[in-house]
């Protein structure tokens, strides 16, 4: 397992830096660039959207609110107000569309420092062994919503390390800079995708969402894949690709089905010879 | 066959039971954790239409958007460490108190109600009780006509009026000591970020800490036992407490 080469080195060579790496790009401006509309209002007083991940208001008229976040209020026995709701309903058809997931690698701050993680990781060769479920990360969800019901409080919200990332970014982060330093070290040391492909309860949240939804990445080209391991080494989810890249023989769809898919779209990137692209479930 | 069916088994279920068990004692340990964190420190307050401090933390979602829409950029939300419960909006009153605008835009700008929307008129804001807390060295309570958290008090004249006593003999100031109306304080905190002295003499506290409350009326009899209520005490002319009779007698006076 001493395997230390270059990840989409072949891609890199056949299509050039730019197109192996274009989804990434893509979903790096996308971060940032959410990021920054929340920060355009406080550092330069332009205001197009203001509140944070939770709840928002883009320029005083569409409301958006996290939908796992209002679950977990009308679990402590609260309605929310009809703009909460409206705000979660628009999130949560956005992601049927898109694939609920798309949340985490499109969208949340926190990816960033996992995926460097996992990049430096292998790049130094170094072994992070601690292994457990990725199921777990159910159990964190099904336990946050038990302890908002039995608690009446948004227990969750004291340490989701989601949250108080992205709400310290955009409101001032204090010690959270913390969080993201132990995120990013529990990543690189402790256990491989540990954060995001194990524990993390919003993303089994969101990727509960993608099970019916309607962009997916699809093996396309799979007979012209030369098992070259790359999309599994770059995949944060890697037991997604399997069933939709080998299932030729069984007559299975080449569309990857699996809701903890996030549509990185880092196979595509990685892949020399273009068996992936994004198209729609069918 | 069988061994290898026994082993995963094994495997799934010891599997689960980890993750599962796993969860269950970070829950545990979270709900512990959670009720260290509710108690809010005494001069942090929060935006007027809050829920009681219990229900709040269950419909506040942490968003900021009344921090974004206060025009006077009076709201704070916690940050990791602070002694409030994490990303939840407050203000300090003593540093900028709450200005009370008439069209309330914190309250309409809390997307889940945290903020109660129903609190249509800022005067029936309930953010908390301004309280005298220190007469001595109060400037007024000395006689020293300051009286500054009287006049830049929102509700002038109703939320805090000043009690006059005359001076008590030659070399003796009178003395205009402020005094605080619960009923209409609605505890944005002006007279405490207003008070002269360096640390100020009037500060204003939750409400349940502020008030006392008058204890339900009862009698005991010579044991102990509690025998009436207050309804059943009128059928009778007198007490078998001497005491209540006596007080009764001065209240008629």
């Amino acid at each position: 397992m001493a395997r230390r080469r270059d990840i989409g080195a072949a891609a890199v060579q056949s299509k050039g830096w730019y197109k192996s790496h274009q989804w990434l790009l893509l979903r790096r401006l996308c971060q940032l660039s959410i990021l920054s509309l929340f920060l355009l209002g406080p550092i330069a007083g332009i205001w197009l959207i203001k509140g944070n991940l939770a709840s928002s208001m883009i320029l005083g008229t569409v409301p958006l609110s996290d939908p796992y976040l209002l679950l977990q209020v009308f679990l402590t026995g609260h309605i929310p107000e009809v703009t909460g709701l409206l705000g979660a309903a628009i999130v949560l058809v956005f992601y049927l569309l898109v694939s609920g997931r798309v949340y985490c690698s499109w969208v949340c701050p926190v990816n960033v420092v996992t995926d460097t993680a996992s990049w430096l990781q292998h790049r130094l060769g170094i072994k992070a062994r601690t292994h457990y479920s990725r199921q777990t990360r159910y159990w964190l969800l099904g336990m946050t919503l038990i302890l908002a019901f039995a608690t009446g409080s948004l227990v969750w919200e004291l340490v989701n390390p989601v949250s108080i990332v992205f709400r310290g970014l955009v409101f001032g982060l204090g010690l959270g800079w913390g969080v993201i330093v132990a995120l990013f070290l529990f990543d690189l040391l402790v256990s491989h995708r540990g954060w995001c492909g194990h524990l993390c309860p919003v993303g089994a949240f969101y990727g509960l969402i993608g099970r019916v939804s309607l962009l997916r990445v699809v093996a396309a080209k799979r007979e012209q894949c030369n098992d070259c391991m790359d999309c599994f080494d770059v995949c944060p989810e890697p037991q997604v690709i399997r069933p939709a890249r080998k299932g030729a023989r069984g007559q299975r769809s080449p569309v990857i089905k699996n809701a903890m898919c996030t549509n990185c779209g880092r196979c595509i990137d990685v892949c020399s010879k273009d068996v992936f692209r994004f198209g729609l479930r069918k | 066959m069988a061994i290898n069916k026994s082993i995963t088994r094994r495997n799934f279920l010891s599997n689960v039971l980890g993750s599962a068990c796993g969860a269950a004692l970070l829950g545990a340990g979270l709900s512990v954790y959670s009720r260290q964190t509710a108690s809010m420190p005494a001069l942090k307050i929060r935006p007027p239409g809050a829920l009681d401090e219990e229900a709040f933390l269950g419909a506040c979602v942490r968003c900021g958007q009344c921090v974004r829409d206060c025009p006077y950029d009076i709201l704070h939300l916690a940050g990791l460490g602070e002694p409030v419960p994490l990303g939840s909006p407050y203000f300090v009153a003593r540093e900028q108190p709450c200005r009370m605008c008439v069209d309330i835009p914190c309250v309409k700008a809390c997307p889940t109600g945290a903020l109660d929307h129903s609190l249509e008129n800022i005067d029936d804001a309930r953010m908390g009780l301004a309280v005298v807390v220190d007469e001595e060295n109060c400037l007024a309570c000395r006689g020293m006509r300051c009286e500054v958290c009287f006049y830049i008090c929102p509700l002038l004249g109703e939320a805090i009026t000043i009690d006059l006593l005359p001076k008590t003999g030659s070399g003796k100031l009178p003395r205009f000591i402020p005094v605080v109306h619960s009923d209409t304080c609605t505890g944005c905190g002006m007279c405490e970020g207003a008070c002269v002295l360096q640390k100020s003499a009037i500060k204003v506290f939750p409400r349940y800490l502020a008030l006392g409350q008058e204890a339900e009326k009862y009698r005991y009899d010579d044991k102990g036992e509690k025998v009436m209520d207050e309804g059943e005490a009128d059928d009778t002319p007198f007490s078998s407490n001497p005491l209540e009779t006596i007080n009764r007698g001065r209240g008629s006076l």
